[in-house]
């Protein structure tokens, strides 16, 4: 990054400011005609004598020639605004650019910011300075040359204009621009100081408050009210002193700037009006030199502002580079552009005297040695601040050694491109960070070094002007929605060896449960899977055959028309189908006007409104204390936490006014609410049976009245048709599981499992589920589920050298041990390192590392160290 | 039971006695409400930890296998709670418990638990007070039967 503003200006726009200054030049000739023209007309055209005039060989009359110059005055305000317009649209083009550019130099830096720095600045801090503290540099690099040339150009042309006419007015215009030079600066620098002791001050009004509210009861207790008073009417005080003083010096400044605006029209009365007399000066000149005169005020005032905002930039420049350039920054040369080709891993990973200490003192390695080698299986023992986590994160470079060196197949790591690092090894620990796309995307994560597949012509055509621009700024022209899925690295060709690969690495990862239940939940566009309503169907008339049973009955509520279903939402009742589409969106219904009339007449209108309240009341009281975004509005909440001061304030009206008086726009509000009840899961008491009667009333009119043109809104439930908008599992199901039966899942489950696997339907559903979606930061899966993916996205592409620190710990300990059976029959011959947190799993690794204290005290062949005396004995025995 | 009583009863377990009512209800409006019948598994030893139980009416035999056999250790009926220390450890569980005749249980989520907890710091305390008098009256009890 350049080191300064002024530099990082020239460095990448030197070109443009040149043209932009070049042309602003060409546009001052035209500016002083344009100045001279009045005066012409005046003197020459109107006062003049001695007609007909010529202009470029044309004879012309006196009005003749009046008119002619005045049109060329038209030409030439045409002109200078047109000048403007350009100037203005390049230098805003050349700074929107130069932000562009700057901000993504500032994002490739935090890509090459070393670990450690993310806990030192918040995310926050990062997101805002990439964001909105860069925003106001765009704008001043676009004017940084070209404004004080422009306007002080224009100020100059101005000044020649007068000085031309009469040197002494010319002096007159600007010699009280010292003055404000010097002046103005001053004051300016004393108020902005003013400013600062403001916010100190408000700052420390704040902390009053926050006091006054946290010892509330103090005060109450004592009967302090008074000294708070006081002591809150001091600082008021002082803010106010502040304030006024502020205000006092603005208004001297603005003052004292029009004055002096204003002092320089007195020289041009007096002393112009004197040569006027005394017949040194044309009448006409005194008023385009008056005219000129009041063109300088903005130039002027432009100047003086960029001033300001110039010093303000060059401050804001210092302050980010100094943020962005952290020591220990990975350097470019190991980030970007690697090797073509990357060999394999062999030999050893070894560690040689490794010091690793942080800016407390405090060394988490405190002289490690250790050879691992890379075609066998190792466990790291110790406790948690032994070290064992930083060797582990030494392998992959996430640590880097203060000290001491260590070498990856015998090249040392710290001279390793990331792409070297990145194609042959993987590491995985607890933390799990799963990105917001399907559960197929995080898995191939580790797979998109850079784009894979060509773009067809027309699409590379369409690109032409984005990689134009994106090549103009410095940034990647790369586009992000190519395939950057690169299967071939890993050996694959075809289609059938990936699909092999990829169902390998779910069934070592246990996530083909998981996936087959997400494909489940899913729904199925049928068109694209042939067959398989057929399939399904016969899987749905295959369970109710069950239901028969009457101990599997009770697990299974099925849809029936003439009855009401408890354990689906009041919603999902009336409609007895799947909405398709947003108007008959469970969310939507209390807005929508069939609905609405389906409830009136069903005489249900006014229950809803009385449960809309109770269940507002509800959520309210439940969800009121909790943090705005917290996970638990998405789970367990009616109403998003965006939404809930909304509702707090329709129940204030509703309790003053009541129910009837309300707008219709909180009766909305409060419709919506009961449509998500589901009677037996949420046990609020709403739903009694003289309710339930009038819902399936409700049903009846629903469809029996609903209009041909929002027949195609909905999918009625039919026990011999595949509902494409339902998902897989309740078109099997035709129904829902019972709430109150603990193993209703798990035993509803067996059966359709049963089932499916009768159908061959299961690589299908595995399919599905791994486009399903995950949510922000994963939030749709349990933590168990994310590991199982991070720990699946490493296994993909095939390491050559697999480092795990106790990635399955939300797993429960029986499936952690299948997990890590299958991983490490996975990896006979290469290389895996496992940091356990139970060290009686030790035995299943051919080799282990016991630490202590930031040291590795005991290292080499399991069997071979688990005799009496040993620490590894100690610990197996413990 | 509805939230009111639910809460209300909650309360008065010192497991859950340092939260608000407010957190009680929202504990128990996400908690799903289950029936065993007599001779049902709620969950059994080595089993994943992922809820604790309160049992809203009935009873619940506590079992523990030691070798081949099963022994009963303990009898729970009405607002009792259960399973709430496997929560904390990610070890599996460590008895079995079977219903005996009609039970009614309340499964309290673990996950939502841990959350509710942690960041509501008297909550926290709440639990450690309840889960050391556990202790002390185990071995009280160990101390009683030698």
């Amino acid at each position: 990054m350049e080191p300064t503003l002024f530099k990082y200006i020239l460095r990448y726009s030197k070109r443009q400011q040149i043209t932009l200054l070049l042309v602003t030049f060409v546009s001052f000739p035209f500016l002083y005609f344009s100045l001279d023209l009045p005066k012409i007309i005046i003197n020459d055209a109107i006062a003049g004598a001695e007609f007909p005039k010529s202009i470029f060989g044309y004879e012309l009359e006196q009005i003749e020639y009046l008119l002619v110059l005045c049109f060329a005055f038209l030409g030439l305000v045409l002109i200078n605004g047109g000048f403007k317009f350009w100037i203005n649209v390049f230098r805003g083009r050349m700074g929107e650019r130069m932000l562009r550019r700057l901000r993504y130099i500032l994002y490739s830096r935090i890509l090459r910011f070393p670990l450690p720095q993310f806990r030192k600045t918040s995310q926050g801090e990062i997101i805002s300075m990439v964001t909105a503290e860069v925003e106001p540099l765009g704008g001043y690099i676009g004017e940084a040359i070209s404004l004080p040339a422009f306007q002080g150009g224009t100020l100059l042309t101005i000044i020649g204009f007068i000085m031309v006419q009469n040197p002494l007015l010319g002096f007159a215009a600007i010699a009280l621009y010292p003055v404000q030079m010097y002046i103005i600066p001053k004051l300016q620098k004393k108020i902005n100081l003013l400013g600062k002791e403001r916010v100190k001050a408000v700052r420390r009004l704040s902390e009053r408050i926050g006091e006054t509210v946290s010892g509330a009861q103090e005060i109450h207790i004592h009967d302090t009210s008074g000294f708070a008073r006081a002591h809150t009417a001091k600082w008021l005080a002082t803010i106010y002193e502040i304030r006024y003083d502020i205000f006092k010096r603005k208004f001297f400044v603005k003052f004292l700037n029009n004055f002096i605006a204003q002092v320089t029209p007195f020289l041009f009365y007096s002393i112009g009006g004197i040569l006027v007399i005394k017949g040194h000066l044309s009448f006409g000149a005194l008023v385009a030199v008056l005219a000129a005169y009041k063109d300088l005020s903005a130039p002027w005032k432009e100047l003086l502002a960029h001033y300001q905002v110039a010093a303000d930039a060059r401050i804001k420049y210092d302050q980010l580079i100094e943020q962005f350039k952290p020591a220990g920054m990975l350097a470019e040369k190991h980030q970007l552009d690697g090797p073509e080709t990357i060999p394999n891993l062999s030999g050893e990973f070894t560690v040689s005297n490794v010091i690793v200490e942080d800016e407390d003192g405090f060394k988490s390695l405190d002289s490690a040695n250790a050879i691992i080698p890379l075609n066998t299986t190792t466990a790291i023992l110790g406790s948690s601040e032994s070290g064992r986590e930083e060797l582990a994160r030494l392998a992959a470079k996430l640590t880097v050694a203060d000290k001491g060196t260590v070498k990856l197949g015998g090249l040392d790591i710290a001279d390793m491109h990331e792409a070297a690092i990145g194609l042959r090894t993987a590491f995985v620990d607890q933390s799990a960070y799963v990105f917001n796309g399907t559960i197929r995307e995080n898995i191939f994560y580790g797979l998109q070094h850079r784009p894979v597949s060509g773009l067809d012509d027309q699409a590379r055509q369409d690109r032409a002007d984005a990689v134009k621009e994106a090549e103009l700024t410095g940034n990647s022209a790369d586009d992000p929605d190519a395939n950057w899925v690169d299967f071939s690295a890993l050996g694959l060709t075809s289609d059938d060896a990936t699909k092999a690969h990829v169902d390998d690495i779910l069934v070592t990862c246990g996530l083909r449960g998981d996936l087959r239940e997400f494909g489940l939940q899913s729904s199925v566009e049928v068109s694209k899977h042939p067959g398989l309503a057929d399939a399904i169907l016969s899987a749905r008339q295959e369970l109710l055959g069950r239901l028969s049973d009457p101990k599997i009955a009770r697990l299974v509520e099925p849809f029936d028309r003439e009855k009401f279903n408890s354990n689906m939402t009041v919603g999902e009742n009336i409609l007895m189908g799947t909405p398709v589409g947003a108007e008959f969106d469970l969310s939507n219904l209390g807005t929508n006007d069939y609905i609405l009339s389906v409830l009136h007449k069903a005489d249900l209108y006014q229950n809803f409104l009385e449960t809309g309240v109770k269940v507002a009341e509800m959520m309210i009281e439940l969800f009121k204390d909790l943090p705005p975004g917290h996970e638990f509005f998405e789970q367990y909440s009616f109403i998003q936490s965006d939404d809930l001061p909304e509702f707090q304030l329709v129940l204030r009206r509703v309790d003053a006014n009541g129910l009837d008086t309300i707008s219709d726009e909180d009766k909305t509000r409060l419709l919506s609410l009961p449509f998500l009840l589901i009677p037996d899961r949420h046990r609020l008491g709403l739903a009694d049976d003289n309710i339930r009667e009038k819902l399936l009333r409700a049903r009846k009119l629903f469809s029996d009245e609903l209009p041909d043109a929002l027949k195609k809104s909905i999918e009625f439930y039919d026990v011999d048709s595949y509902n494409t908008a339902a998902s897989v599992q309740d078109n099997i199901l035709f129904g829902k599981i019972a709430h109150g039966r603990a193993q209703a899942r798990k035993e509803v489950g067996q059966i359709i499992d049963d089932v499916i696997e009768k159908l061959k339907l299961d690589q299908t559903l595995v399919e599905l589920g791994m486009d399903m979606p995950v949510g922000i930061a994963g939030g749709r899966l349990s933590t168990a589920q994310r590991q199982k993916v991070c720990v699946a996205r490493a296994l993909i592409k095939n390491p050559d050298l697999l480092i795990l620190n106790d990635p399955l710990n939300a797993l429960d300990p029986k499936a952690q041990e299948v997990t890590m059976k299958a991983i490490i029959k996975q990896f006979e011959g290469r290389g895996l390192i496992w940091v356990l947190a139970r060290p009686e799993l030790a035995t299943w690794f051919s080799r282990v590392i016991i630490m202590e204290e930031g040291r590795v005290v005991e290292q080499g062949e399991t069997v071979q160290l688990d005799k009496s005396g040993s620490k590894l004995y100690e610990l197996l025995s413990a | 039971m509805d939230l009111e009583e639910a809460a209300r009863v909650l309360k008065n377990i010192s497991l859950f006695s340092k939260l608000e009512p407010s957190k009680l209800k929202l504990l128990a409006f996400a908690s799903d409400q289950l029936i065993f019948d007599d001779g049902e598994v709620i969950f059994g030893t080595g089993d994943t930890a992922d809820a604790a139980y309160f049992i809203e009416s009935g009873k619940a035999d506590v079992y523990i296998e030691i070798g081949e056999k099963r022994v009963k250790v303990n009898q729970l009926g009405a607002h009792d709670v259960f399973g709430e220390m496997a929560l904390f450890l990610s070890t599996g569980r460590s008895a079995s418990v079977i219903a005996n005749g009609d039970l009614k249980v309340l499964k309290l989520d673990g996950n939502m638990f841990l959350k509710l907890v942690t960041e509501n710091p008297d909550a926290a305390l709440g639990v450690m007070i309840a889960l050391s008098e556990k202790i002390v009256s185990t071995s009280e009890n160990l101390v009683n039967s030698t």
